[in-house]
């Protein structure tokens, strides 16, 4: 009976001393941010958490800023908030990685102000596919990192690899499919053109994209969810609730890393490549200090620890990697890459999605 | 409710600040959303305050009728299925000691302090094939194997009544417990059985606090914009849900405002139309 207030005791010290370890933790960033600091934002969940931890610290170690991280939900999202912000002059971010066809978006409203490739020392080396620019030739984003979404599926549910994205379109699937609920996310046209037409070639006209779409309506039965959250269907693929679908690749070889019965494979059409840049949102008044972080950001070794470490693909030539053939391939393929028309996205965004909605909702 | 209005000067200035908060919190951002869905769309980008009708027409077609309708009904539905267990079970609620009237309660509103992201999560793993309630049915056997409940249209509606179920309960309660029990006694004693007592006597003394409730859960309904996709396929997608992917992920404010001022008009149509069927009822 008399060890009981002291039990009390013990916890409201551990509270104390919780509370107080906090602060300590938390006074630093506080007081770094007085001088030199830098919003950065990144996509929210275990790509941030990743970089709060292995690359972060490091920037700021090796340069003096300190990097507030600010979490950003996905790229059309992210920047609805960037432009609104922008207008009313105010920045949630300085330096944002962004999609690519957020990226384009972007360029129609002039919301990225234009960066100088002289202070970013490893530009040539960046691939330029990656680099996005405004039409007179103004570097709008620098390549960041590449990834790609894959045909993903529940090692129990399907003891044998799939080898085509033909595998969706099977009877046998009714109900097993995990896909992205947005044109401009999924990229299902590209798939569904380079897998049953050829290539991306007949998404250039409107017939084209129509006759796409109806191949792709033959799969509504096999679609269990159409998934805007990434966690929803990472969690009912983990738990084979729903057995196949397009995912991340680095995500799910995180994943299948922790031991759960998934796996990610890239058809023999090629896995969906697509990447974000970093840019810099126009209301932002540190654009200095964001170049100084761009510049850091592109180094091969930066490049290298984030393919360790969060599992994308660099965007840097692979003669400056430091990366080994076995780690260069675990994030990412020798099978050519299905790359997204993301002229389509921009020039005929509303017109697209007025489809995509009536293809799935209908 | 009925008190007689108010007409001296300090009544008038008690008024001021609920109008100033009203104006500020709700006219002036509803004026803004109106004025928003006739600007017109720049594709790619944004939206400039050029005037057009572009976005009402675009609404105007059968593939957005339906989904209006569809809105509408289901938020109805869950009206219905909220007042069709809520009404009894708070008039049994009311009739029971004070003391264990506490934690049915706190039990109900506890549901409040859920947000829809854990609501909607919880139903989806509880209707799921691999770790829900079918599982149960297997191991007692009543079904062959599990099978997956959720994403359907069965798991839309359970999920929304059980997230506006306490809501319904909060707007009954007050009146059931004021209800005066000599009401229903005086029916029981006139040879009315228990069941044909509450129907008759006790529902239509109650008709407005149940028409008030019909109208917060299906306004509250209307609004669900993540569990129908949390829960649901495509085709049970809420226009709320198009208007957020809209505002959301297309970065197109004139058509979503367009889309939510056809929303809010069609509520309140209905909530009038409603009002004035119960009013009606009263009169006679």
């Amino acid at each position: 009976m008399t060890r009981k207030p002291s039990l009390v005791l013990n916890r409201r010290q551990a509270l104390l001393a919780a509370g107080a370890g906090a602060a300590t933790l938390a006074m630093p960033t506080v007081l770094r941010a007085q001088d030199k600091s830098l919003k950065v934002g990144v996509y929210g969940g275990y790509f941030k958490d990743s970089f709060d931890t292995n690359i972060f610290p490091e920037f700021t170690k090796a340069t003096g800023i300190a990097v507030e991280s600010v979490a950003e939900p996905t790229g059309e999202a992210w920047l609805v908030q960037l432009e609104q912000a922008g207008r009313a002059g105010v920045a949630p971010a300085d330096v944002s990685m962004m999609s690519q066809v957020a990226m384009r978006k972007g360029l129609q409203t002039e919301l990225w102000q234009p960066l100088d490739p002289a202070k970013i020392g490893n530009f040539d080396a960046i691939l330029p596919p990656f680099t996005v620019k405004y039409d007179d030739g103004r570097v709008a984003g620098v390549g960041a990192v590449a990834w790609y979404i894959t045909l993903v599926s529940n090692t129990d549910a399907f003891p044998e690899a799939p080898d085509s994205w033909a595998t969706f379109w099977d009877a046998d699937k009714k109900d097993k499919l995990g896909l992205l609920a947005l044109v401009s996310n999924s990229f299902l046209l590209e798939v569904t053109a380079k897998t049953f037409f050829g290539g991306t070639d007949i998404l250039s006209t409107d017939d084209g994209i129509l006759k796409v779409m109806d191949k792709l309506a033959e799969l509504k039965p096999n679609v269990q969810l159409w998934y805007r959250d990434e966690a929803q269907f990472e969690q009912a693929l983990k738990s084979g609730e729903i057995p196949m679908g397009q995912y991340y690749h680095d995500v799910t070889g995180l994943a299948a890393a922790d031991g759960f019965p998934v796996r990610s494979t890239f058809p023999k059409e090629g896995g969906i490549s697509d990447s974000g840049c970093w840019a810099v949102t126009k209301a932002s008044q540190k654009l200095n200090l964001a170049t100084t972080f761009i510049d850091y950001m592109t180094q091969p070794e930066i490049a290298g620890l984030l393919a360790r470490k969060v599992g994308t693909a660099p965007v840097l030539k692979r003669d400056v990697l430091d990366l080994t053939d076995k780690e260069f391939a675990a994030v990412s393929s020798e099978i050519e890459p299905i790359v997204p028309r993301y002229d389509l996205y921009v020039e005929k965004s509303d017109w697209l999605n007025q489809k995509w909605t009536e293809l799935i909702v209908g | 409710m009925s008190a007689p209005a108010r007409t001296n000067a300090s009544g008038q200035a008690a008024l001021a600040f609920p109008a100033v908060m009203l104006a500020a919190f709700f006219v002036v951002p509803f004026g803004l959303m109106i004025a928003v869905s006739f600007f017109s769309r720049e594709q790619g980008g944004f939206y400039t305050p050029v005037l057009t009708t572009a976005n009402y027409q675009r609404f105007l077609s059968w593939f957005f009728a339906d989904i209006l309708l569809f809105s509408v009904g289901l938020s109805a539905l869950v009206s219905a299925v909220c007042l069709t267990i809520g009404a009894p079970f708070t008039y049994l609620l009311s009739r029971l000691p004070r003391r264990s009237q506490v934690p049915w309660l706190v039990a109900m509103m506890a549901v409040l302090s859920l947000s829809e992201v854990i609501i909607g999560f919880a139903w989806s793993t509880l209707l799921s094939r691999t770790a829900g309630l079918s599982n149960l049915f297997v191991a007692i056997g009543l079904m062959d194997g599990p099978e997956a409940w959720s994403p359907s249209f069965t798991a839309v509606l359970c999920g929304m009544v059980y997230q506006a179920f306490p809501y319904s309960i909060l707007v009954l309660y007050p009146a059931f417990s004021r209800l005066d029990p000599s009401l229903s006694e005086a029916a029981r004693t006139l040879g009315a059985s228990p069941v044909r007592a509450f129907f008759n006597v006790i529902v239509p003394s109650l008709r407005n606090a149940l028409v008030a409730t019909f109208i917060i859960v299906f306004v509250f309904a209307l609004g669900a914009y993540l569990l129908p996709q949390l829960l649901g396929r495509p085709q049970h997608w809420t226009l709320s849900v198009l208007i957020t992917d809209q505002a959301v992920y297309q970065s197109n404010m004139p058509f979503a405002a367009a889309m939510a001022v056809f929303l809010v008009a069609s509520s309140l149509i209905l909530v009038l139309l409603s009002t004035m069927f119960g009013g009606r009822r009263e009169a006679k």
